[in-house]
């Protein structure tokens, strides 16, 4: 579900930090620097990195393509392989026995196993295309607020570690306490009265 | 401010107290609704809400879902103690009319749909369409924080105990 769809999920954040000057350079060069890149020929099992949002295969930075009005849109796109276990167990048992008969022995160590396994997982790694899924990201750099189009756990965790690494800026989460710690305009008296808040009892 | 992961927990029943609380505000407070929305149509409860009952250790979680869903159910599990973790909106301006799930422990916004605007033809349709779009998010989205905005100026206040938490009470267990 990503930004033009007809129903979308958000998660909200805070962007923490300042962005090098001058901005947009250094934007686009922690976009750049951090494209996602093509593991399908590669034994790598996941990739993940910025792409563009009207064209997430080919990644496309220049020319400040991602500024749309106020708002800076791109995408993160995270790839992964996925080798099904059954897949996995029948290349390793045609490895063990190969081995076996190679070597003339009729037992292996534990150690040659994992390592056979090891080897095996990274053939097919590099045979296997990796599945892409792509999330985008909103960004208004004077609001300093940031939606990121998933709720996904493992998605936004990405998100915070790839953002922290090429922005060198930190992205706070928007829930109950940190709206009304950063975006609620409270004053003294009520940020102390937060501060020792306990839940209210609504049963009699 | 609090460490993010600490402040996370230890502060989930206020997001699930809003919910609870916003629930009411749509039933019996119209006259609240309009002085933080003066443009809102109506704001009702959609086809989704989400109960949970924490007792000792255990959670017994209660979901009322359909769009004619009774919500005696609900108000049932509110009387035994428990509190909105998720609740489903409806929001209308005139004719336009907008859908979202709030989450109370994260406040991650999901099933948002907006109102209906033209589709993209051409290329060239990208940018305008999605700047539509993105007022269409901020505008439901400004909405939830203004009425959180508002239900903090009385949880943080005398006047949640002294006012807002009998009329709560009383409404729960009319």
């Amino acid at each position: 579900m990503g930004i033009l769809s007809s129903t979308v999920s958000i998660t909200r954040y805070r962007v923490d930090g300042k962005i090098e000057a001058p901005v947009l350079e250094s934007i686009t060069t922690g976009l750049a620097k951090n494209a996602i890149a093509e593991i399908d020929d590669e034994a790598s099992e996941k990739s993940v990195g910025w792409t563009s949002l009207e064209n997430p295969f080919r990644p496309d930075f220049s020319g400040s393509s991602f500024v749309i009005g106020a708002y800076l849109v791109f995408s993160l796109r995270i790839d992964k392989k996925t080798i099904p276990a059954k897949i996995v167990k029948k290349h390793h048992q045609i490895a063990l026995a190969r081995r076996m008969t190679d070597t003339g022995r009729d037992h292996l160590t534990k150690s040659e196993k994992q390592e056979i396994k090891e080897g095996v997982i990274q053939g097919l790694s590099m045979r296997i295309p990796a599945t892409p899924n792509v999330f985008d990201v909103l960004w208004n750099i004077e609001g300093r607020s940031l939606w990121f189009y998933s709720t996904q756990k493992a998605a936004n965790e990405e998100l915070e570690t790839l953002f922290a690494k090429s922005f060198k800026c930190n992205l706070i989460r928007l829930f109950p306490y940190t709206v009304a710690e950063l975006a609620a305009g409270l004053s003294d008296a009520e940020r102390d009265a937060l501060a020792t808040l306990t839940p209210t009892r609504f049963a009699e | 401010m609090l460490d993010i992961a600490v402040a996370y927990n230890r502060y989930a029943f206020l997001g699930y107290e809003f919910l609870t609380w916003l629930w009411f505000v749509v039933e019996k407070d119209r006259d609240f609704l309009a002085a933080i929305e003066p443009e809102m149509t109506t704001l009702g409860l959609g086809n989704r809400v989400v109960l949970e009952n924490r007792i000792q250790e255990a959670i017994e979680s209660i979901t009322i879902k359909g769009d004619d869903a009774g919500l005696e159910e609900g108000l049932l599990a509110l009387r035994k103690g428990a509190v909105v973790t998720e609740l489903n909106l409806v929001y209308r301006i005139g004719e336009q009319e907008w859908r979202i799930t709030v989450k109370g422990e994260s406040f991650n916004i999901t099933n948002l749909k907006t109102p209906e605007i033209g589709a993209i033809e051409t290329r060239e349709d990208i940018e305008g369409f999605l700047l539509e779009k993105v007022y269409l998010y901020e505008k439901i989205v400004r909405l939830i924080d203004k009425l959180y905005a508002g239900f903090l100026r009385h949880r943080l206040s005398a006047d949640w105990n002294k006012r807002v938490l009998p009329l709560l009470k009383q409404w729960i267990h009319e």
